[in-house]
C-alpha cells in the first residue's frame, strides 16, 4: 500500500531529519509511530501523504512511485487516505457536520445522499448532539473526534493519524482507539502516531519507532 | 473504495442508544437536532475573506471607464462619418476676379459645367448678401464686392453614393473657365477619415487597457483570497478536491463581485450619457451647444451604444469569474504539483 526505499529527508540546508527509511504499510494493517519529540513523526506522516517530497529514496503509494504520479491524479490518491491532524484542521466557519461532510461534498456526492451516514458516523463518535456547532466551541476531544469522523468518513483504505489522543483523557483516548480498531476490522490500514505507551499497550500491534531520524521496526 | 463507514453493531454508542434509559433520551434529544436543517448555508470559502468591498469598487471603475471609451469611440465614430458623408456629398468651385470674362457669366459658365456631369444635382452661387456675410469677421461690415477682387463661390450638390469625373471637371473649368478651380474636399476627406481612425485606435487601446487592468486587479485579489485561505485551500486539497472543484468556490464569489462592480459602472455610465444626451439637446439653439454638438453630435449613442456597455458589464463579470477561477487553478496545480513539492 505504501513503501519507503531508502528515503531520507532534510528541510534546507540543515541536517537529515529522516535517513535511510525502508518499511512497508500493508493493506489491512495495524501500525504505532511512535518516538520521543521531535523525532520526525509528524514529517514521516507527511512524506506518506505526499505532502512532502523526500530529498531522496522513493516513496510509493498504491502501487505507483510517487514521482510519476500526475497533479490531476492527485486527488484521486488522496482520496484513499484518510488523515487526521494533530491540529484537527476543521474549518471555523463550517458546523460539525459540515465539516464531516466535506470529503463527500468534494466528491460531488449530494447532502441527502450522505445525510444519515454523516449523523450516524457523528452520534457514533459521540457528538450526535454537536452536529449543528461550530469548532470554536467544541473542546479539545470533541475536535478530536469531529477531526478523525471527518478521515473515516468515505472509509479510506489507509487513515493516518497524528497523535489522535494527544487531547483528550485517558478513557477517551482508550475509546478513539477501539473506533480505529473497528476501522482497522473493517479492511482499513492504519498508522497512529503517537509517543503516548500507555495507550500503545492496549492494543498489540506493530510498532515504527523513530530514533534520531532512524526507523526501528517492531513486529 | 466507496462505501460509507457504517458504525460496527457492537461499537458502544450505538449499543447503548439500543437500551434506551438515559441514552435513548439523549438519541431523542439528538433527534430534535436532527429536525434543524444540517447545513448551514455557509459557503467552504468565507465570504467575509475577500476582500469584497475594494474589490467592487474597482471593478465598478474600471467598468465605468470601459464604458465611458465605448461611448466616446461610438460618438465619434458616428460624427466622423456624419461629417465626411456631409462633405463628400459637396464640392466647391471657386472663381477669381478676371479681366476677360465678367463674373456672372463665368459663375453661369462654371455652373452649366457642373451640371453637365452625371451625378450632379444642383449647384448654388453663394450670393452677393451671403459672401458679404461670410467675409464680415476679416474684412468688417458695409463691404462693397464690386470695390474688392473678391473670388465667388459655387456650391455643387451630388446625389447620394455619386462619384463624378473630378478630375475631367476640373480639366474643363480651367480650360472654358478662367480663374476658376474645383475643390473636391478630398484633403478635408482624408483627415477626417484619419482622424476618426485615430480616435476610434485610441478609444479601443483605453478599453483594452482598462479590461488588462480589470484581469490583473483580479488576480491580485484572488491570490490574496486564498492566500488569506490558505488553511480553506489545504484542507480541502488533504480531503481529495480536484482544481475545478477549489476554483469553483472562488469563481462564484468573484462572479458575484464582478456583477455588482459592473453593474455599478456601466448604470453609472449610462446614466452619464443620458444626462449629457438630454443637456445637448435642451441646450441646442445656444452657441455653446452648437460648438458642442458640432463635435460630439447629440450625444445620444442610440441603442446599439447602451446594448454595449451592456455587454461590457457581462464581459467585465465573466472575466472576473474565469480569471479567479484560472488563477485558483493554477495554485492549486501548484499545490498538487508532487514533484515542485518541497
Amino acid at each position: 500500500m505504501i513503501r519507503f526505499e531508502n528515503v531520507g529527508l532534510r528541510y534546507g540546508l540543515g541536517r537529515e531529519v529522516l535517513s535511510d527509511l525502508s518499511f512497508q504499510i500493508a493493506p489491512n494493517s495495524f501500525q504505532f509511530l511512535t518516538g520521543p519529540s521531535g523525532a520526525g513523526k509528524t514529517s514521516l506522516l507527511r512524506l506518506m501523504l505526499l505532502s512532502l517530497k523526500p530529498t531522496r529514496g522513493l516513496v510509493h503509494v498504491f502501487g505507483k512511485e510517487a514521482t510519476t504520479i500526475k497533479p490531476q491524479q492527485m486527488p484521486i490518491v488522496r482520496r484513499k487516505i484518510g488523515v487526521v491532524f494533530q491540529d484537527f484542521r476543521l474549518l471555523n466557519h463550517l458546523t460539525t457536520y459540515e465539516n464531516v461532510a466535506l470529503p463527500l461534498q468534494v466528491r460531488g456526492k449530494m447532502d441527502a445522499d450522505y445525510r444519515k451516514d454523516v449523523t450516524d458516523l457523528l452520534e457514533w463518535v459521540g457528538l450526535g448532539n454537536r452536529m449543528h456547532v461550530l469548532p470554536p466551541v467544541l473542546s479539545g476531544g470533541e475536535k478530536q473526534r469531529a477531526a478523525i469522523a471527518r478521515a473515516l468518513i468515505d472509509q479510506p483504505d489507509i487513515l493516518l493519524a497524528d497523535e489522535p489522543t494527544g487531547n483528550v483523557d485517558p478513557p477517551l483516548a482508550a475509546r478513539l482507539l477501539r473506533l480505529f480498531v473497528e476501522l482497522h476490522r473493517s479492511g482499513t490500514s492504519v498508522v497512529i502516531a503517537t509517543h503516548d505507551l500507555g495507550l500503545m499497550d492496549q492494543f498489540d500491534a506493530r510498532r515504527l519507532v523513530l530514533n534520531s531520524g532512524r526507523l526501528q521496526i517492531y513486529e | 473504495m466507496n462505501k460509507p463507514v457504517r458504525p460496527p453493531e457492537n461499537s458502544r454508542p450505538v449499543q447503548k442508544a439500543k437500551q434506551g434509559g438515559k441514552d435513548a433520551s439523549l438519541r431523542d434529544g439528538d433527534r430534535k437536532v436532527a429536525a434543524k436543517p444540517l447545513r448551514s448555508g455557509s459557503s467552504i470559502v468565507p465570504r467575509e475573506t475577500i476582500a469584497g468591498t475594494a474589490l467592487v469598487f474597482v471593478i465598478g471603475i474600471m467598468t465605468f471607464l470601459a464604458c465611458l471609451a465605448l461611448g466616446a469611440v461610438s460618438l465619434v465614430n458616428k460624427s466622423a462619418g456624419q461629417w465626411q458623408s456631409d462633405i463628400s456629398r459637396e464640392v466647391t468651385i471657386q472663381i477669381r476676379p478676371s479681366d476677360q470674362v465678367g463674373m456672372d457669366d463665368a459663375l453661369r459658365q462654371a455652373s452649366r459645367i457642373a451640371l453637365s456631369f452625371t451625378g450632379v444635382t444642383k449647384v448654388e452661387a453663394l450670393d452677393d448678401a451671403a459672401t458679404v456675410l461670410l467675409l464680415e469677421p476679416w474684412l468688417g461690415s458695409g463691404l462693397q464686392l464690386s470695390e474688392l477682387p473678391v473670388p465667388r463661390l459655387l456650391t455643387v450638390s451630388l446625389a447620394e453614393g455619386a462619384a463624378p469625373d473630378f478630375a475631367a471637371m476640373r480639366q474643363r473649368l480651367e480650360a472654358e473657365v478662367p480663374g476658376s478651380s474645383l475643390d473636391d474636399h478630398r484633403a478635408w476627406v482624408a483627415r477626417l477619415t484619419t482622424m476618426a481612425w485615430t480616435m476610434v485606435a485610441i478609444g479601443v487601446s483605453i478599453f483594452v487597457l482598462v479590461m488588462a487592468a480589470t484581469v490583473t486587479t483580479v488576480i491580485f485579489a484572488t491570490r490574496g483570497a486564498m492566500a488569506g485561505n490558505r488553511d480553506v485551500v489545504e484542507v480541502l486539497h488533504f480531503v481529495g478536491a480536484d482544481g475545478a472543484f477549489i476554483s469553483k468556490q472562488f469563481q462564484r464569489h468573484f462572479l458575484m463581485l464582478g456583477l455588482k462592480g459592473a453593474v455599478c459602472g456601466a448604470a453609472l455610465a449610462i446614466l452619464l450619457f443620458l444626462i449629457l444626451g438630454f443637456w445637448s439637446s435642451a441646450s441646442q439653439a445656444t452657441p455653446q451647444g452648437d460648438q458642442i454638438g458640432a463635435l460630439f453630435g447629440t450625444f445620444s449613442l442610440g441603442l446599439t451604444g447602451y446594448i454595449g456597455m451592456i455587454l461590457v458589464l457581462g464581459l467585465v463579470s465573466l472575466l472576473a469569474a474565469f480569471t479567479s477561477s484560472w488563477t485558483v487553478c493554477n495554485q492549486v496545480n501548484t499545490l498538487q504539483n508532487y514533484r515542485r513539492s518541497a
